[in-house]
């Protein structure tokens, strides 16, 4: 299968902060791609060099099999909706479209006017008079009217109410549907990728902590909960993600391809919540496998 | 035509809520053969999944022989579950229902009656595969 953005080491550095760094990707083309982080931790970053806006420090990227921003038909290829859906607070909803027409080849007025219709907009509105759900709506139009193949949007729902939140959401997926785009959306919160998304790349402190299918995902890891024991001593297909013990208990979240087979352990599945606060936890504790304490 | 609905909290796997809800309606009889499953785009709009949710519970359900695709048309059940054991179902519900009333009246609430079923369950597919 192609892969719609490859990255090989890619890295950013402001000065002397790395945004982000060693981020190695290949995420295939069809998916609707959630990528999660606390705040900070780089997503904006990535989204950015995916779409040409940012220049990689190090390594290298390609989307849809070029470099970003390159060239007029890869930008033509790509739709970008930045954070908080800029939009020209002076223009009524009808001179988007037209300025949209103007500024791209592969406009398609049809698409942008029964989407506006459909979703409820004034074409003689102006965007500055609109609600944050309304507006983020107008840009997924804008960016979703260039037809691309893959739409990138930053933080699309962070700022919307739970209603419109859902109607955004709900739009988006019809025009996977429809169009057949791949999506790669960010956001801080799981809950709102967990029903969207079928891909996820979780981001935290600048590197990828982990990226696959949420299927595949969910279906290697496991949380363990038992009597206290040391996670060195798990069989060696099981890696731990994420461990915390109490003077009795033991929890641990473990990546195994194969079944845990200990009848000791009580194995519970885990949801992409789950999952993806495994993988933070991990982070904070710094990949370090602490021994435990041998009482006397 | 059915509707479906997620269960977030449940643990189970959007895609096998889908196939279950199927499922669960061709026992029941509210689906029959020749009917028409919501398409792709109905599902995906009224519960923003993912498309691919969608169709992968469809497959499913075509590789289970219950349903059928025909390209540009829709979805549609060419097999029903309800077989010969809906007619047992009548009093198999009354049978339970009695000893519903009999576990509440031994003081169980409804979590320790759903544990105790399923317990059951458990333990008697492990006797048939031992």
């Amino acid at each position: 299968m192609t892969a719609v953005i490859e990255a090989n080491g890619l890295g950013k550095r402001y000065r002397q902060t790395w945004a982000l760094s060693e981020c190695t990707l290949a995420i295939p083309a069809g998916k609707v791609v959630g990528l999660v982080g606390p705040n900070g931790a780089g997503k904006t970053t990535l989204l950015h060099l995916s779409v040409g806006l940012l220049q990689p420090t190090a390594g290298s990227i390609t989307v849809l099999g070029g470099r970003p921003g390159t060239t007029p038909d890869q930008l033509a290829r790509v739709g970008f909706v930045a954070q908080d859906a800029p939009v020209y607070a002076g223009l009524s909803i009808r001179d988007h479209l037209r300025f949209g027409a103007r500024m791209n080849p592969s406009w398609d007025m049809a698409l942008a006017e029964d989407r506006v219709a459909r979703v409820g907009l004034q074409p003689h509105q102006r965007a500055g008079e609109l609600s944050g759900g309304q507006r983020a709506q107008l840009a997924l139009t804008l960016a979703v009217a260039r037809r691309p193949e893959l739409l990138v949007l930053d933080e699309p729902v962070a700022s919307l109410d739970p209603l419109a939140r859902r109607e955004f959401l709900q739009g988006l997926m019809e025009i996977v549907v429809e169009h057949g785009a791949s999506v790669i959306l960010s956001s801080h919160l799981v809950a709102d990728l967990e029903r969207v998304c079928d891909y996820v790349v979780v981001l935290v402190d600048s590197r990828v902590q982990v990226a696959g299918d949420i299927d595949d995902l969910l279906a290697t890891h496991h949380r363990l909960t038992g009597a206290r024991r040391d996670p060195d001593a798990l069989p060696r297909d099981q890696q731990v993600i994420s461990e915390s013990h109490t003077d009795r208990q033991s929890t641990l979240v473990v990546r195994t391809e194969g079944p845990v087979l200990d009848p000791s352990w009580s194995v519970q599945q885990l949801d992409l919540e789950d999952l993806v606060l495994a993988y933070m936890t991990r982070s904070v504790q710094g990949n370090r496998r602490p021994k435990l304490e041998t009482r006397p | 035509m059915i509707e479906f609905h997620l269960d977030s909290r449940s643990g189970v796997a959007p895609y096998q809520q889908v196939v279950q809800q199927v499922r669960h309606a061709l026992r029941l009889g509210l689906l029959e053969v020749g009917d028409q499953l919501p398409t792709v785009k109905e599902v995906v709009a009224s519960l923003a999944i993912n498309p691919n949710t969608v169709l992968k519970a469809y497959k499913e359900l075509e590789h289970l022989g219950l349903v059928a695709a025909r390209p540009g048309i829709g979805t549609f059940v060419i097999k029903t579950l309800t077989d010969d054991s809906l007619a047992a179902h009548g009093p198999l519900r009354r049978d339970l229902e009695r000893w519903l009333s009999k576990a509440r009246r031994a003081g169980l609430d409804d979590e320790s009656i759903d544990a105790l079923f399923r317990d059951v369950v458990r333990s008697a597919a492990a006797e048939d595969v031992a």
